[in-house]
């Protein structure tokens, strides 16, 4: 019998995971997919939010503005990057001058703080770039940039390493009320716990209307995005928004912690919860828009696209907390925009009312601190030399146009949350996300996964199952993944 | 010392890339002389991207023979060890300064620094991808470039998938659609958006017709379908600006996309030393020397621009390794000060050498470029200053294939007082 059970391990489960870890808790994460984060929290804008664009006395407001504050201390001790490089909403006509100043005042009501609009002499200073027809700009200097999927992993790594236990390719397919506790039964297992946390993005109404009457609707809204190399970083310091509409914030640009611009989202309402796919029209709608902000925008530097589903819901609010008429039943639901900037606080909350409803104690062993992965391309001349010493294959860069090393990618692979994918160890060291998009590194990729995990390379994915990389061996080579029939997981399987 | 961790305080010529194009200027420095010569290589052999063409075809100009990539490759490997040149595996440079210091890295030598006399890039190039070419639709398991494909089934034993789209058909894309039936994979089409194939005349014939895979020219892929792994692609065709046209949509059910949509020179690290490039090739602006503008530095093969052969590259980079050469003796010879500028004209693209000292004219001068659309019976016209110098008529020129035209003595010698050449394509 677990104490508490959080299905899905997106940035909420995560950063929920970590918070209980806090305290004397059997806990574990259930996640249907082969990797942390591997939902809505690996695709969308990787923006801290300031605030200033929720509706004051909303859960967004309330939980936007805590987590905003709660990001410096949380990406320290985490080892993730987060740069405070505030945003920018940029007006051309007077009458988005006027929206400007009221986005202001709901900021101020939601207590965002050091707002100021700008004129465009100021802005041609700030952003050279930035088209010359802006008229003014509300800039607020709490806005940050993070790496959802890196602190999503981070979470889990440092929940793993304070004794949560993380259950990946586990879908959970049905929940229901004992006594005191929760079943939940599985796709290859069942398990008891007290609590229950839904933390299951785009699919939390089904298990929300499996308990409660007050039934919610998931309306999936995608977002699809264009990747700017990074051979332009720094021609945007800030995030950069227009004017937003009714279907959100709309079409940003944004500077990643990685050096690459992002160019999206668009908002399209659509019934399908797994449908990623991109189209020919919004890709294009996507350049249009941005060249309004950006009339440079290099196109032939465009190096990639993805799109990301949020969890949208009429109520166009957080549901956070217990179920009344499911007591132990915990939602964290409709989690959209701007739910990266408030994962913290809604973590931090939640694990409040389960703490206290459960009695737990101190966990007096927690240690906050996580060591990231030693990113040789971030060493000096000097640390490079002894990092190589140090581990020989830090010497052999795997990933040519990120400058990732075999050493990177074996600790992907080999610490507590490990990479089990090619797209897991891409989101752990940027490996295959440069310019040539995996074209050299992908078989060598591929060829450590399946030393480390001790499977045929044939049996590698991409991102799970299904998505193999490979269709078999070579009809003229038939002995290669029959010298590997004896496969198996290795002993560190993703369940720790 | 074990062959491929050699080193070599302070080289005289320092050359990055021990592939075609390395190995030849290697070799060239030193029968020119050049005794302190090092090569980086950053896989584990040398050979570069010929080690993974098991396919015939290489050398027919250079040793009236028809050899496999690794073949071709030994022969330089031979010459290279036959004169004791120091090279280092598994090296990769990260860093290229302008005063020529380079920084590289190695599992066993660990991080090294060098100050070169000259360097010779010859990094080679790498593929286009699909986040390059914006197709929408899934981001599915089973989309590969044509040359990581080639890698999966040549060098590591396994077939990518097993019923095939090919995206290009530019040569690699050829050779693997052969390659892909030849692994018992099914190729269902090769698509091209342009109205032509950017391979080899002779890769078309013996890579697709001889095995009645269709060629769909002024087509492209429009749509990616599949979750987890690849499952269908949809193929329009395009109008005479290469926009897809609605209503032609078809669907091929298939496991795997392949891409050849390009090649890309891979200058990094040339940026990096400062050295400017070229729009149109996207490789390091040169002169006739293959010396960039940055004195000491020089660039040959496909990262200076994209060759048809590799007979080719073997030819430009031994240029480019005399010249580093003699450099070393007389940096002072470093930057000539008066330059012919050349310039592409109409129907021809990415002329190198961009500019041609004028204290070298004499001799022969060689330009290459690439046609930028198909031409029958047609001559490239040189002009000097706006006045025609020299016709020369082919029967065929096609952007697949690199068109060259030399200047001789005489002629050369008449382009001293000239600002300009332009190259230009007259239709018959």
């Amino acid at each position: 019998m677990y104490d508490v059970v959080i299905i899905g391990a997106g940035v909420i489960g995560c950063a929920l995971a970590r918070e209980l870890s806090r305290w004397r808790l059997k806990l574990a994460v259930c996640e249907k997919n082969s990797d942390v984060a591997d939902g809505a929290s690996k695709a969308n804008s990787a923006i801290v939010h300031s605030g200033h664009s929720n509706a004051p006395g909303s859960n967004m407001a309330r939980f936007n503005l805590a987590g905003n504050l709660l990001y410096e201390q949380l990406c320290q001790e985490l080892g993730v990057p987060l740069q405070r490089n505030g945003s920018l909403n940029i007006a051309f006509t007077d009458e988005e001058v006027g929206k400007l100043q009221q986005l202001m005042r709901d900021g101020e009501a939601n207590g965002v703080s050091g707002m100021r609009i700008v004129g465009p002499d100021e802005l041609r200073v700030m952003e050279p770039q930035l088209n010359a027809e802006v008229k003014a700009a509300l800039f607020a200097p709490s806005s940050a940039i993070t790496s959802p999927y890196e602190l999503a992993v981070a979470m889990a790594e440092n929940a793993a390493h304070n004794g949560a236990e993380l259950i990946l390719n586990c879908k959970v397919l049905k929940v229901e009320k004992r006594e005191d506790s929760w079943t939940l039964f599985c796709s290859d297992r069942k398990l008891e716990t007290q609590v229950l946390v839904n933390a299951a993005g785009l699919y939390a109404d089904v298990f929300n209307n499996q308990v409660s009457a007050k039934k919610i609707k998931i309306l999936p809204r995608k977002g699809q995005y264009w990747i700017v190399d990074k051979s332009y970083a720094g021609s945007f310091k800030h995030t950069i928004f227009q004017v937003p509409g009714s279907m959100g914030k709309g079409i940003l640009l944004t500077p990643t912690v990685d050096g690459t611009i992002l160019l999206g989202p668009t908002a399209e309402d659509q019934e399908d919860r797994e449908d990623t796919s991109t189209s020919r029209e919004s890709l294009e709608h996507i350049k249009t828009v941005a060249k309004r902000s950006w009339p440079a925008l290099p196109e032939h530097a465009l190096i990639g696209s993805f799109a990301g589903i949020r969890a949208h819901t009429k109520e166009n609010d957080f549901i956070i907390g217990e179920r009344q008429d499911a007591p132990g039943f915990f939602n964290a639901a409709g989690i959209e925009s701007p739910g990266l900037s408030a994962a913290p606080a809604i973590a931090e909350e939640l694990c409040k009312q389960i703490v206290s409803k459960l009695g737990a104690v101190k966990n007096n062993s927690f240690n906050p601190r996580r060591n990231p992965i030693p990113a040789f391309r971030h060493m000096s001349f000097a640390e490079k030399t002894a990092a190589i010493q140090r581990n020989p294959l830090f010497g052999r860069i795997v990933c040519r146009c990120e400058q990732i090393t075999e050493a990177e990618i074996r600790a992907s692979i080999r610490r507590p949350v490990g990479a089990l994918t090619v797209d897991a160890v891409k989101r752990r060291t940027r490996a295959g996300m440069g310019r040539c998009q995996g074209g050299f590194c992908l078989p060598r990729v591929v060829d450590i996964l399946s030393q480390e995990l001790g499977l045929s390379p044939a049996r590698i994915t991409k991102d799970g199952s299904l998505s193999e990389i490979l269709a078999g061996d070579r009809p003229d080579q038939p002995a290669m993944s029959s010298q590997c029939k004896t496969a198996r997981r290795p002993a560190k399987t993703p369940r720790f | 010392m074990q062959n491929g961790s050699q080193t070599c305080e302070n080289p005289e010529v320092l050359i990055i890339g021990g592939g075609p194009a390395g190995l030849a200027a290697a070799i060239a420095a030193y029968d020119r002389g050049c005794r302190k010569i090092l090569l980086l290589e950053r896989e584990p052999r040398l050979g570069g991207i010929l080690q993974q063409c098991i396919h015939t075809g290489f050398g027919l100009q250079i040793f009236k023979d028809e050899l496999s990539g690794p073949e071709y490759a030994q022969r330089y490997i031979d010459q290279l060890e036959q004169r004791g040149i120091a090279y280092q595996c598994d090296t990769m440079v990260l860093e290229i300064s302008e005063q020529r210091l380079v920084t590289s890295v190695n599992p066993r030598l660990g991080l090294q620094r060098f100050q070169a006399g000259s360097v010779i890039l010859a990094m080679g190039c790498r593929e286009r991808s699909r986040g390059a070419l914006g197709i929408p639709g899934t981001r599915s398991a089973g989309i590969y470039s044509a040359g990581t494909a080639q890698r999966f089934v040549n060098l590591e034993g396994y077939v990518p998938g097993k019923k095939i789209v090919i995206l290009g058909s530019g040569d690699i894309g050829l050779i693997m659609a052969r390659r892909m039936v030849f692994s018992g994979a099914e190729v269902l089409a090769v698509v091209e958006i342009m109205p032509f194939s950017s391979g080899l005349k002779r890769n078309v014939v013996q890579c697709l017709d001889d095995f009645g895979i269709p060629l769909l020219l002024s087509h492209t892929v429009t749509e990616i379908k599949g979750r987890g792994r690849l499952s269908a692609v949809v193929v329009s065709q395009v109008d005479e600006r290469r926009r897809p046209i609605p209503g032609t949509e078809k669907e091929f059910d298939c496991d795997t996309l392949l891409l050849s949509v390009g090649l890309i020179p891979e200058n990094e690290l040339s940026r990096g030393a400062g050295v400017k490039l070229s729009v149109t090739t996207s490789g390091p602006l040169v002169d006739e020397r293959m010396q960039t503008n940055v004195p000491g530095i020089f660039a040959c093969g496909n990262v200076l621009h994209v060759h048809d052969l590799v007979d080719h590259v073997s030819e430009e980079a031994a240029l480019a390794g005399e010249a580093a050469a003699d450099y070393c003796r007389q940096p002072g010879l470093g930057l000539p000060e008066e330059f012919l500028l050349l310039e592409d004209g109409y129907g021809v693209r990415g002329t190198v050498p961009q500019r041609v000292a004028k204290q070298s004219l004499q001799g022969v001068l060689r330009l290459t470029f690439r046609p930028s659309q198909v031409f029958m019976n047609a001559a490239i016209l040189l002009e000097a200053d706006g006045v025609a110098l020299q016709e020369s008529r082919r029967r065929i020129l096609t952007p697949g294939e690199m068109a060259s035209i030399s200047i001789r003595g005489k002629q050369l010698a008449t382009l001293r007082d000239k600002k300009k050449l332009t190259i230009k394509i007259i239709e018959s």
